[in-house]
């Protein structure tokens, strides 16, 4: 398995640029068209509810399908000064939860801070937490105290109830090394009855194919995550990989884009379409920026409203409520089956 | 080089409506039921159809359900033992004729 990003490994992919051409270069159906043929085109925010903050691209782990290609050789973290502008921006912007992801967001030495000055704001908190970086160094041994105490809700990647599907996704040893974490969140009272505290997994496909109904695997996950390794968890998220970045860089070594492309348009859903996680999110990035979601911000498919008000330092609520959403081909990732977002199925 | 059977046409498979519509709808249709969750779940019917695929030995059908079980959750070894139900039940269905020519052979030899 590659321990590389592919920034580091300096591929053609790594560029946004690539990317977005060979996203571009195709005879297939556009999503574009998919859209004005439901009068949906161009999309529009519905009320923002969620606020998402890529705290930076460093992670302890070097995921095949990673949308973000984080990695240890990855540097690009938020400042504690971003992180302030974030905090002023959402006092004003009507979001309802805050959810941080990366990389691994504990890895950013000012994540603690963050989290402590969001809950104070009162928002609900998600952290998108790898749960390798749990058992990872003693100094993030104590995350789950740390997340209980915040009421923190976590949702965590485990692609598979087994070593080898899991650990050919997410790395050597991962498995073993996330059992041990959901151990622990466990054991401090995540997703223990009465506790209030939510833990909740993402599965996402191993390969160049759609996941399944979520609620069947998330029966099937809680089915064998107790029976074996006596761990609990809330809710399953089943989630569609986006044909961008390492992912991407996977379908085209591996001879499957085309499949896979016309797999996520032959599956197009209306309602997913109306449905999309970007109509009530804002994603901001390490140094920023503010995107449609996540997977623009991977794209450096910047928000579409004046140039100054894409930086979170010249936040504007009003301009951002009135905008129109930029799509591309990878959009057909959230539209395709049930639909495909941060917190699952939209359909 | 040309061969009888071709990866794309797997894709085309609804186009058998063309020559005969009518039976081709209501095969699709009974075909679709079949496969809706009920006393099985979709999973489980899917791994007997990647079984039966073998079985018959339909490339299409292979191809088909390698994907729709992966896509169900099913792993690696989950689909193989599958594979092994259907080699279990040809090979026993060879074997078990065998009871046939031993029958034979008594009544023909002395």
């Amino acid at each position: 398995m590659n321990t590389k990003s592919l920034l580091s490994q300096k591929h053609q992919l790594s560029s946004t640029k690539s990317q977005v051409d060979f996203l571009e270069d195709s005879t297939l159906t556009k999503f574009s068209e998919k859209l004005i043929q439901q009068n949906l085109f161009p999309l529009t925010p519905i009320p923002l509810e969620v606020f998402q903050v890529n705290i930076g691209k460093m992670c302890n782990q070097v995921c095949k399908h990673c949308h973000v290609d984080a990695g240890p050789d990855r540097k690009e973290i938020m400042t504690r000064e971003t992180m302030q502008l974030c905090i002023d921006a959402i006092k004003v912007s009507g979001a309802t939860t805050v959810d941080l992801t990366g990389g691994a967001p504990e890895m950013n030495p000012d994540f603690r801070w963050f989290v402590e000055e969001l809950s104070i704001l009162g928002k609900k908190i998600i952290v998108r937490c790898n749960l390798t970086i749990i058992v990872a160094n003693k100094k993030y041994n104590d995350l789950p105290e740390f997340f209980k105490k915040h009421k923190v809700e976590i949702v965590s990647s485990l692609p598979y109830f087994t070593a080898s599907k899991t650990d050919s996704q997410r790395g050597d040893g991962v498995f073993e090394k996330s059992i041990q974490a959901l151990g622990m969140l466990n054991s401090v009272g995540y997703s223990k009855k009465e506790s209030g505290l939510i833990l909740n997994l993402v599965y996402n496909p191993s390969g160049a194919f759609l996941p399944s109904d979520q609620s069947s695997l998330e029966k099937e996950f809680k089915l064998k995550l107790k029976s074996l390794y006596d761990i609990d968890f809330n809710n399953l998220f089943a989630i569609t990989n986006l044909p961008i970045s390492r992912f991407l860089e996977f379908l085209v070594n591996s001879g499957n884009y085309d499949n896979y492309m016309e797999k996520l348009i032959n599956a197009y859903n209306p309602i997913a379409a109306e449905n999309v996680m970007c109509r009530n999110t804002l994603s901001i990035s390490w140094n920023g920026f503010i995107y449609d979601c996540d997977f623009n911000q991977m794209l450096e498919m910047k928000i579409d409203v004046e140039e100054k008000r894409q930086h979170i330092s010249n936040f504007e609520i009003n301009g951002i409520n009135q905008r129109r959403i930029k799509t591309n081909q990878h959009c057909f990732g959230c539209t395709a089956g049930s639909g495909s977002s941060c917190s699952g199925n939209v359909a | 080089m040309k061969t009888y059977y071709n990866p794309e046409d797997l894709k085309k498979f609804g186009n058998i409506s063309e020559f005969e519509p009518n039976l081709a709808k209501k095969f699709f249709d009974y075909y679709g039921e079949v496969f809706k969750e009920g006393a099985l779940t979709a999973r489980e019917k899917s791994l007997i159809a990647l079984a039966v695929a073998h079985a018959v030995q339909c490339p299409y059908c292979i191809d088909a359900y390698t994907s729709d079980t992966m896509e169900k959750g099913c792993d690696e070894q989950q689909i193989m033992e599958a594979v092994h139900v259907a080699s279990a039940i040809k090979g026993g269905a060879t074997l078990v004729h065998g009871v046939q020519m031993m029958n034979k052979y008594k009544e023909l030899s002395m």
